[in-house]
Order: C-alpha cells, then structure tokens, then sequence
C-alpha cells in the first residue's frame, strides 16, 4: 500500500504538480487569466498532498523494516529503536533532500492557505517561484538522490546507524533547521514576485515580514538545537567550532536577521526597498548554497557527507538556475524600482540601516573566511585553512559595535530624532553596563570577554528600558499591567528578541571562561577543580539494546556539600566498532558541571580511569538566549498586526501604534 | 554617470559576484572530478629541499636502518616509502610496489608500527623495499609532513626531495608524475 | 587512516568521537607551561581531521602533534618559533589562523572592506536624499501652469 513504487510515483506526481504550479500562475499572471491564477493555491495544496504521501512511503519503509529499499538498508536496522527509525528517514543524505522538499511544499501550501488577502497575480506569482524551486529539488531527489531505490538480493538486516546520530536531540534538529533554510524561500518568492510585478511598497514589506520572522525563528532555534547537540553528544566541552556545516546555517541566519529588520523599515517608511529584495534573496540563496555546497565535498568539514561528483553538477546547476535567475532579474528590473523616502541618520531607520550594515560585514567575514581556502587552491594552488582563531578574531568586534547600536536603535523615534533623550532614557541600562564593567574586569581575563559581557549587559539594559517605557512603568505597576495587556504583543517582541540576544552573548563570554581538568584517577580519588570537588565513587558495566556501557558515578561536592552525582557512561556499538560518551551535565542554569569518562587503564582493584571535568559558567545561557530569541520572534508573529496574510494594501496608511 | 546607469552598475554587482562565484565551484568539480584539484590536499612544504635530518633503526633481522646521511650519500635515485602494516591502502599498494621496486629503488620507513609486525607484512609476499627502517614514534614522519601512510618521496642524488605523492604508488604514477621529474633531474644535470 | 576508502556515510558523521586529550600523563606538569601549549594547539589544524584544532582532536597524528608541541614548550621556546617549525613541515594549510600574505590579503581586509562599503553605500543614500530630486515631467508642467497663474502680474 505505502510500498516504495507508490512513494517514488507520488514524488514524480508531485514534481508534475511543481511544474504546474511553476508555469501556468505565471501564464495567468501575464494574460491577466483569472482561472489559471486561481490554479496556483489549488495546484500548491495537491502538490503537498503528493509529496507528503511519498514522505510517508519512505517512513513506512522504514518503520516496516523493508531493507530492500537501498536507503532503509544502509541507515536502519531491525534492532533500532522505532523513534530512529523514523528520524533516521531523513538522517540521510537521500531523506534529507525529501525531507527538504516536504517542507518546501508546506511553505508553499502555507502560502495558499493564508495568503488569501494578497492580491490574486502577486499570490500566484509567489506560488509559481515555489512551485519552481519545489520543482527543481524534486527532480534532484527522482534523478540523482532517489531515496526509493531498490537494491537486489534485499539483505536480511540493515547496516544500521550511525550512533552518534541516535539521539532525540539530533534526530529534531533538521527538520527544524530545515524549516528555517527553507522558509526563507518564501520572503524569495516575494521579492521574485515583486521583481517580476515591478512594485514594492510598504504593504509588500508588511506581507515579507512574517514568513521571514517565522523562518527566521525556526533556524534560530536550529542553530541553537545543533550546537547544543555538539556540547553534549561530542563530549568535548565545545559548542561551535566554526566549521563549513555551521557557518551555512549561520551565513543565512545573519543576512536573515538583517531581513527582518530592513522589512520593517520598508513597511514603516517605505525605504530601503531595493535592498531588502537583495536580501531577501540572498537569504535563500545562501540558505541553498550553504547546505549543497557541504555536499559536495568543496568544503572541508568535520561533518563528511557522501560525495558524488554529478550531484554536485545537478547542484550547481539548479543552484545557477534559482539564484542566478533570480539575482538576473533583480539586475534587470530592480533599476526601475521607484527608490524609498527620505531619512536622517539619526532615526530609527539610521539604526536599521547600522544594523543592516553591520551584520551584512560580519556575513561577508564569514562567507569569505568559509570560502577562501578552496579558492586559494584553485587561484593560487596553496593551501590555506582558516579556522576558529581567524573567526573569533573577525566577528567578534564587528559584534561589539552591534550590541553598542543594538540598545539606543529601538530607543530612536522614525524619521528625525535627537540622541540626547534616548541616551538620557538609557542611564539604567548605561549604569549596569559600568557596573558589568566592574564586575568584568575583577572576574573575566581578556578583553574581548569584557567587553562582550558588557555589551551584553548593555543590551539587556537597553531592551529593559524600552519594555519599561512601553509599559509606562513610571505609572506604577497596576497601569503598566493595563498597558501589557492593550498593547499589541509585536511591541515586545523586538525586546525579548534582543534581550535574548544579550543571554546569548553573556553565555558565550561565560564560556569563554570555562575551566576543565583531564585526571587518571581510582576509584575513590578525589579531584579539585573551579572550587568543586570531584570524586569517582565507582564504575559499572551495563548492557543496553546495542551497546555495551561503562558508567561511572562522579560526586561533585563544594565546600565538603553534596551538589550531586553525576553518571557519565561510555558505550560501545560492537556492531558498527565505534564508542559515544555519553555525558553527563548537571547545570544550576547559572553554570554547568559536565563529566564526561574516558578510557580505562588496568584492571581489577588497580583500574584507573581517565576522566575529563569541565566546569562551564553561563553555558546553559547560549540556548537559553536562542530560545528567548525565537520566542521573541514568534511573540511578534503571534501579533494581529504582523499575522500572516492579515494586512491588505490599504493598511499601509494605518498609523502604528508603539512603534 | 546618470542616476540610473549607477543603480544599474550596483544592481549588476551581485549576479556578477555570484556568477564569479559559480564559475569557481564549475572549476573546482570539474577538477575534483579528474584529479586536478583535491580540496583536501596539505602542500607539502619539503618539496625540493634537503632530506629532514633522522636516523631510524632497521626492523629485526632486515638489516641496518638509515638516516639523513644516508639518504644524502646516494648517488642516483631512490622512492622512500611511508607504510604501516596496519594501513589498509598499503596492503593494496604492495604488489604495484614490487613492480616498481623493478625499476627504481625503494626504500620504506615502517610508520608507528610494532617492528615484528612491520617485518611480517614486509615480508610476506617478498620485500619489494631495498632498506627499512622503523619510525616506532612516528615523530620522523612529523619532520617529513608525512599526514598519513601511504606517503612517498622521490629523493634524488644528494638527498634532494623532488616529489611528494600522497596516495598508494602505481605504476600510473611512476609513469606520469615520476618518470617526468627524473627525466626533468637528468636534464638539468 | 586517512587513506582507508571512504565510507559511505549518512547525513553527518563526525570523524572523531569525543575526547581530545584523552591521557592526563600527555599535559605539562607546569600549568602555565600546559595553558601555553594548550593555546597553541589550538591555532594548529589536525590535519588528518577535518577542521578541527590539534587539541580537539583525537586522530593519531593530532596526538603525536600535541605531544610534540609540549616538547617544545618545555624546552623553553616561543609560540612564535613553535608555530614556525609546525609550518616548515607541513605548510601554511597547519595555521587555523593564516598569516597576512599576498594572497590571504583580501582574506583579512575583509571585515574592514566590508564595513567600508556599507558605510559609503549609506552615505551615498543620505546625501542624495538631502538633494531634492529632479521634477518630473507632470511636476513641471504643474509648477509652470502654477506660475503662468501668479507670475504674470
């Protein structure tokens, strides 16, 4: 019934459907023909219907263990847990380009269902731009990538997984991160469309806005969910090492982050158009290339992909077409795009613009460094590498001014201000930071960790101040009580955003901080470290459903007070000859303790065993602050105002409250 | 320059980046995909400098070991092969290395390798090595840049490096990458 | 090793579990001398590995490497000559962090470069906002229907 035929049948009738969906809108969209505009959201919905029905053939191979399908048998097994059987669908490279597509469809479908108040072309004309790249990754999947191929003699059992990648936290990371890649290509599709209708206005920035915040949400919380991942999974204390894989997700996140704030500034001043077009296609391209060129072997990454010279060609191609494409269009009609309305420096505009540019430098930084040693190979035939140091050395003081801006920006009144006020609203904020200062300066060693933390603190002083003033909290507590409840929920979205922000940061100086001691010890030998006093009270052996573990009991303990035990395990995968640390991570939300156990020398009474403690101040606050972000964002979304589809062109005049 | 010939100009700016851009990618496939181009490659900086200075022991009952100076006596040619016997594309490469070892000399040095090990899988099929010498430590192929085994040098007379390959030898290689720097030393003598 | 056939891998497969230091008797007794050797290993790329500092990672070689540099550093040398002998064998490609060269120029002009030309593409915007644009053809006739009005008395 599910079999892999009807999953490979309804991958290629979905790709039909993306074809449909790519030309005839637009036909209708040139002859002004009402019924093929309408077939756009029709076509959008049966397209999903289709591939979330190969989708689910792929998972039904999967889950009914028919290792015949190429793809179940290289990455199942009969002994896997069901969970990762399922995950495991698009833990592959196969899955994952399906996964993609999926999702894509649901941007699309999404599209159709809550577009309903754009107009009939500009609607059609985005569905067909989706229906075009939904088009494009389906034929990647049916030519080059087929999940559903079959392999013959089917053999009795699968080669299993990788088991590191057998984890929850793992197995929910790309769908998520790929609903942020992906939904940028939907703020794509409106800026294609916009190219191709020649107009772009507030009401265009308004209709933007959401899907960019809402992909933008979900790749926050991607990023935050990978790098999470890696500081538990990998068990070496680290949390983002600057590799390709990384900055792709991060590329995108950056210029996405500047999207949202430059949308604003087309919506509320009508400026900037041009470039926020520019970005909104940059987004996504970067969010595509970033992703395939990782598959192409290009790049030297931790994280190996298989490697297949003709889908590289497949890639670069459709990658020529949908960027290329676009970025050809944006050459040829952009010019005559009517430019934006005056503004001053000094304004809440001038601070998106500092923003824009800011973040901008700091993507180029990143793109550059991620880019350049496979260039200088092919340039100049030298081998270069450019690693963390090189990064950390870059970004980070283009991220200081940013903070710095981030604070006064949302302080600034639209079109004209004067600083003074807004420097003199922010005493508060400008006080903590001196005392952050103090404070940094007696606990933190570097300077760039001080003056991250005291951005940081500065920020969040700076988004305090905004909320109270919101709020009217100098009208006491009960009026600004009223006032939360009247106003609409996008005033605060921007401030817990940026407060999240400055968590985010403040994690990243703690961890800047962190301290961490490698000992041999017996069992009842006790370790000191960052005040704490570690003892390994003993270690066992245990078996689980395909690994053997060896599991210590840790007791952490400060000033002679039990803080608590800790089981770090290893275990060994006999079937695929690899070994996982599980860690084990204690945290107060203030710092985490973090045991990992290593291996064992000796036996018997006389064992010793190698173990690896870290003690990690703020670290919990790097996700923390991701997830602050992302609830900020969504805060903004959930706004009536911002609801996707919500505003009409005649809204455009509207005089925004608490802005 | 009128209003619109600029905003030409800096519109045009991205597709030409990116089109730069994809050009290099095209390039970089094309030669990942015939050779050309490794993007995982390590330049060797040794490449025609002197032999590093070492002095490694034989392996038991396979004669004397050799150094620098040895390496720096030689009066005509020799291939001086990285291999251990736990290197899975040194057993592959044994048999090309006999017929190799036919028609210019090789000489191995066994990389962190136990040494009855290394003289076992030496001398299974027969030596295709003229001298061995055991790097137990592996800190002399760290002097050589040696990332991995197989590796291979071409040392010529004087104790030269005029060659590094990085993958198992064959006679291709012998033939394309070898031969032609041997003739190249000849020439320039 | 490095030259065993790839495997065929699935959606990421990090090259090396965990651990990077994984035996206590490879640190410097001396902890300055250790937080030193840790620094500098960690601007050395493993190069077997892909990416990952010597510190990081737990590959053979990276490990040799790493006890290589503590050598040095008890022997009493400076990270700048430790650095150099690390490149004299295996080349710029070691440095995490390259150093400013012809050809790593645009590399490190970068954050600088790109700062710039946001700023002027800024400036250019403002300054051409503050001259009123020209008039437009419908503009003009109304300015002069506007004047032929008043103008003529």
């Amino acid at each position: 019934m599910f079999g892999p035929e009807e999953g490979h049948y309804a991958l290629a009738l979905a790709c039909i459907l993306a074809l449909a969906q790519f030309i005839l809108p637009l036909r209708g969209a040139a002859k002004h023909d009402r019924r093929l505009l309408m077939l756009a959201p029709l076509l959008a919905v049966s397209q999903l219907i289709a591939l979330a029905l190969s989708f689910f053939c792929l998972v039904w191979s999967a889950t009914h263990d028919d290792f015949s399908v190429q793809n179940v048998a290289a990455n199942s097994a009969i002994a896997k847990p069901l969970l990762y059987k399922i995950t495991g669908t698009w833990g592959n490279h196969e899955g994952s380009i399906l996964l993609w597509a999926l999702i894509l469809g649901i941007c699309g479908a999404a599209v159709a269902a809550f577009g309903r108040n754009l107009p009939a072309i500009l609607r059609a004309r985005v569905l067909a731009v989706l229906g075009g790249v939904s088009a494009g990754f389906q034929l990647f999947c049916l030519t080059t990538s087929d999940p559903f191929a079959r392999v013959w003699p089917a053999p009795p059992d699968g080669q299993g997984m990788n088991p590191l990648l057998q984890d929850p936290g793992l197995a929910f990371h790309p769908p998520i991160l790929y609903t942020g890649y992906v939904g940028f290509a939907v703020p794509f599709a409106f800026a294609v469309a916009a190219l191709l209708e020649g107009r772009v206005d507030a009401a265009w920035g308004r209709w933007v806005r959401p899907w960019a915040v809402a992909a933008w949400c979900f790749l926050t919380c991607g990023i935050a969910l990978g790098s999470w991942w890696s500081y538990y999974v990998l068990g070496w204390g680290g949390y983002w090492f600057w590799d390709p894989v990384e900055n792709a997700s991060l590329i995108p996140w950056l210029t996405g982050t500047a999207l949202v704030h430059s949308a604003i500034v087309v919506e509320k001043r009508e400026a900037l158009k041009i470039w926020t077009v520019l970005l909104a296609i940059a987004t996504f391209s970067f969010s595509l290339s970033g992703t395939f060129l990782v598959r192409s072997g290009i790049l030297n990454s931790v994280h190996a992909f298989a490697n297949d010279p003709a889908r590289g060609i497949f890639i670069l191609g459709l990658l020529a077409l949908v960027i290329g494409g676009s970025l050809l269009l944006f050459a040829w009609r952009a010019p005559s795009l009517v430019a934006g309305g005056m503004f001053a420096p000094v304004s809440r505009e001038g601070s998106l613009v500092l923003n824009n540019i800011l973040l901008c430098s700091i993507c180029a930084v990143v793109v550059t460094g991620t880019m350049y040693p496979p260039f200088m190979q092919l340039l100049f035939g030298r081998t270069i590498s450019v690693g963390k140091p090189f990064f950390d050395a870059t970004t980070i003081p283009l991220t200081l001014p940013l903070l710095g801006a981030m604070a006064v920006g949302t302080l600034l009144p639209w079109k004209r201000a004067r600083l003074s006020p807004v420097l003199r609203r922010l005493r508060w904020g400008a006080m903590a930071a001196v005392v952050a200062l103090g404070i940094a300066c007696w606990s933190l060693s570097g300077i760039l960790p001080i003056l991250c933390a005291v951005g940081a603190v500065w920020v969040i002083g700076g988004s305090l101040t905004d909320l109270a003033g919101r709020l009217g909290l100098s009208h006491g507590f009960s009026h600004a009580w009223a006032r939360a409840r009247s106003l609409p929920r996008s005033a605060f979205g921007a401030a817990i955003a940026h407060i999240g922000v400055g968590i985010t940061v403040l994690g990243l100086t703690g961890m800047s901080q962190a301290q961490h001691a490698i000992v041999e010890v017996h069992v009842g030998q006790t370790e000191s470290l960052a005040g704490y006093e570690w003892t390994l009270l003993g270690v066992h052996e245990e078996d689980g459903p395909n690994y053997h573990a060896m599991i210590a009991d840790i007791s952490v303990r400060r000033h002679g007070k039990l803080v608590t035990v800790m089981h770090p395990s290893k275990r060994d995968f006999a079937a695929q000859h690899q070994n996982t640390t599980e860690v084990s991570i204690r945290t107060n939300l203030i710092s985490d303790i973090y045991g990992v156990i290593g291996d064992r020398h000796g036996t018997g009474a006389n064992a010793t065993y190698v173990l690896r403690l870290h003690y990690n101040p703020l670290a919990p606050w790097m996700w923390l602050g991701g997830l602050i972000m992302a609830i900020g964002g969504g805060l903004s979304l959930s706004d009536r105002r911002l609801r996707v589809g919500a505003p009409k062109r005649a809204a455009q005049n509207e005089e925004v409250v608490a802005s | 320059m009128s209003e619109l010939t600029r905003r030409r100009l800096m519109t045009a700016l991205p597709i030409i980046g990116a089109g730069a851009l994809g050009v290099g990618f095209w390039k970089m496939l094309g030669g990942m995909g015939s050779g050309n181009f490794d993007p995982h490659a390590v330049n060797a900086p040794i490449l025609n400098r002197p032999v590093p200075d070492f002095s490694l022991p034989g392996l038991p009952g396979m004669g004397d070991g050799f150094g620098s100076d040895t390496l720096k006596a030689l009066t005509q040619p020799v291939l001086l092969n990285f291999f251990a016997s736990w290197c899975i594309p040194c057993v592959a490469e044994m048999p090309e290395l006999r017929e190799i070892g036919k028609r210019i000399p090789i000489w191995g040095i066994a990389y962190k390798d136990k040494p009855e090990d290394s003289v076992r899988f030496v001398q299974r099929d027969g030596s295709p090595y003229q001298r061995v010498a055991s790097d137990r430590s592996g800190l002399t192929a760290i002097d050589w840049g040696v990332t991995g085994v197989p590796e291979s040098f071409l040392i010529l007379p004087g104790g030269r490096i005029a060659w590094h390959g990085t993958a198992a030898l064959s006679m291709d290689t012998l033939h394309t990458e070898i031969q032609p720097r041997l003739s190249a030393a000849e020439a320039g003598k | 090793m490095k030259r065993a056939p790839a495997l065929a891998l699935g959606l990421v497969l990090i090259a090396t579990p965990a651990f990077a230091v994984d035996d206590p008797s490879e640190m410097l007794p001396n902890k300055q001398q250790e937080q030193r050797a840790e620094a500098i290993g960690a601007q050395l790329r493993c190069l077997v590995c892909q990416n990952e500092s010597i510190e990081d990672s737990s590959a053979d070689l990276a490990r040799d490497l790493r006890h290589v540099v503590r050598e040095h550093v008890a022997r009493g040398e400076s990270d700048r000559q430790i650095m150099a002998w690390m490149t004299a064998r295996y080349g710029e490609f070691v440095r995490l962090k390259p150093r400013l060269s012809v050809g790593t120029v645009m590399l490190w002009a970068m954050p600088v470069l790109a700062l710039l030309a946001g700023l002027a593409a800024a400036a250019t915007m403002l300054r051409r906002r503050h001259e009123a644009p020209p008039l437009s053809e419908e503009e003009r006739r109304r300015v002069a229907e506007l004047s032929n009005a008043t103008g003529q008395d």
